[in-house]
């Protein structure tokens, strides 16, 4: 399985001279199994590069896996090329909306309507498949197999686990670290604390052993604080995540847009010191063999 | 009967919520910095709101893989965005008259379940009950009568002569409606529960809180005798006064008549008040 990196950015595409060597595309990751089967986890702009070299393998047949749908996880969907190529096989998989009661093929068709884009969905000439996905359905793609579990944002998301010839991936999508709602004292306090441990061993117990688990690492501990409850992670909980799962190897993405070269060259140094496990902020461009 | 019953289940999916509720979560879901606590607090003080987000969250459209059973569950599980949406799209479905013309006033009725709630949940306390568990006491306090709202709501002149019989021949409010309908408030209750999937004690309870001998069942003994306490002190009006008797189980542990055990419970009135401020403007 190799696991590449094309899009690592949160929340808009950031491109500058500031963020040339970690890259401004918003989140994209490919992933080719052992027999040469494509998946792609998330479709954010990263995925427009990321067609350009797909254009080697057609007629191609690849199967994107959306973690939810806010717009740096879609944003690039439109500009796949292959959708406007006759003979190409595109399965696409994510949850349901529950509280807009559509389907993953509803909530991306709409930035396909006319006045967000000039082509519209039925002109695109691939053949293009929705699947909606309820949590822990397995789906089996070549020798590879992809399964999800619901993790801790805004919106709906799928964390997703890719297995394929005992090597195995874990991407969390946006998360954040489940916390209390109520304060010690509180009625709810304890049965509130209880419900997190049960779900966060049912996550652990998802996870655990992954040789790859790539995080969302938004924040620094600074930072979070005043981010509290939009979703996502500080570079520490992702380190915690890792360790408590007994990962064999952490990368961290979904970087603030504002977040310079330098100073994620810093964080990384930091990170260095870290000895349980390798830990390295991923780049656009970074590729990982298992 | 069976015509009536199919037709009070299918009215009753456009059951909209209690209109103080509908206020406080139009008023929380405006507020983005709005404490996540008072959301869970009047959902789950709304018969109809918590009934149809547990029923929401547990239907295949979620998909999840475990059952949600309490809605600080389904705020670690789905998070408190996706809850205050469903809460504020199924809030916003309609107001609840507080009028309607069987007479039956509900804000009255809105007092007496969330006060049977309240005491069944004392009950669950003083029985070292995990607060977990001590979530479907309250529920089946806040559900035990809500047949009733059915009846009032879809069939108004049917019901006030339900509560003519009962004020007149001072005949159980059950027996009258089984005259009238050929079911009663508690069966409708319960099937009401299958179609919203709760878990089947909580069914089993809606439907024999008024036959509590019938079965071997702390949470029907807990929820009967709550019923009776918050009619004996008259803290809201489920369309009765008359007092049945209490659970052996119930006496045998907190007391040897109602006031001993009303006693036993602590001060009821500030719990009840405390439940009420969630639904309150």
């Amino acid at each position: 399985m190799k696991i590449r990196f094309w899009g690592v950015r949160g929340s808009i595409p950031s491109p500058g001279s500031k963020t040339v060597r970690y890259g401004g595309n918003t989140t994209c990751i490919e992933v080719e199994t052992d027999d040469g089967e494509t998946i792609i986890l998330d479709a954010g702009t990263g995925i427009h590069p990321l067609s350009q070299s797909l254009l080697k393998k057609l007629p191609l047949s690849c199967s994107i896996f959306i973690t939810h749908t806010h717009w740096d996880h879609i944003q690039g969907l439109p500009f796949f090329v292959p959708i406007f190529i006759p003979g190409n096989q595109i399965r696409i998989y994510g949850a349901f909306d529950p509280v807009l009661q559509k389907d993953i093929g509803d909530v991306l068709s709409r930035q396909m309507e006319y006045c967000y884009f000039p082509v519209r969905e039925a002109e695109l000439k691939a053949d293009i498949k929705y699947n909606s996905l309820h949590e822990r359905q397995p789906v089996e793609i070549g020798s590879a197999r992809v399964t999800n579990i619901f993790m801790n944002h805004p919106v709906l998301t799928f964390g997703y686990r890719i297995d394929c010839n005992g090597k195995s991936m874990f991407f969390t999508g946006d998360n954040e670290k489940l916390y209390n709602i109520y304060q010690p004292g509180d009625d709810y306090y304890t049965e509130y604390e209880n419900q997190i441990s049960r779900k966060n061993a049912l996550l652990d117990d998802f996870i655990r052993g992954v040789d790859v688990l790539i995080a969302d690492s938004a924040y620094t501990e600074q930072e979070y604080p005043a981010k509290k409850g939009w979703g996502h992670g500080t570079y520490n909980s992702c380190v915690d995540m890792a360790k408590n799962i007994g990962a064999k190897a952490l990368y961290l993405t979904h970087h603030e847009p504002l977040r310079s070269d330098d100073e994620l060259d810093g964080i990384q140094k930091q990170l260095n010191a870290i000895e349980a496990l390798p830990v390295c902020i991923a780049y656009e461009g970074l590729e990982i063999t298992l | 009967m069976d015509t009536i019953r199919k037709d009070l289940i299918q009215s009753v999916e456009k059951m909209p919520a209690f209109p103080q509720s509908v206020h406080r979560v139009i008023e929380l879901t405006s507020d983005i910095n709005s404490d996540p606590r008072d959301l869970v607090k009047v959902i789950e003080h709304d018969p109809v709101l918590i009934t149809k987000i547990l029923k929401m969250v547990n239907s295949p459209y979620f998909g999840l893989a475990e059952k949600i059973t309490s809605v600080n569950h389904a705020v670690v599980y789905i998070g408190i965005n996706t809850v205050k949406n469903l809460a504020l799209s199924t809030a916003t479905l309609g107001v609840l008259p507080r009028t309607n013309n069987a007479g039956f006033d509900m804000d009255a009725f809105l007092l007496h379940s969330l006060s049977t709630a309240t005491i069944a949940r004392l009950f669950a306390r003083r029985l070292k009950i995990q607060e977990r568990d001590a979530f479907d006491f309250f529920l089946s306090g806040l559900l035990h009568d809500f047949g009733k709202v059915v009846f009032a709501h879809f069939l108004p002149n049917d019901f006030k002569q339900v509560l003519q019989i009962v004020k007149e021949e001072g005949l159980p409010l059950y027996e009258a409606e089984q005259r009238i309908f050929m079911t009663d408030h508690a069966q409708i209750g319960s099937l009401l529960g299958e179609k919203w999937n709760l878990p089947t004690h909580l069914i089993t309870c809606i439907k024999d809180h008024h036959h509590h001998d019938r079965k071997e069942s702390l949470i029907i003994d807990v929820v009967s005798a709550a019923d009776q306490i918050s009619k004996e002190l008259k803290i809201g009006f489920g369309g009765e006064n008359r007092i049945e008797t209490i659970p052996d189980a119930i006496m045998d542990r907190f007391g040897a008549n109602l006031q001993a055990v009303i006693d036993s419970l602590g001060d009821i009135n500030a719990e009840t008040e405390k439940a009420l401020v969630f639904i309150q403007k």
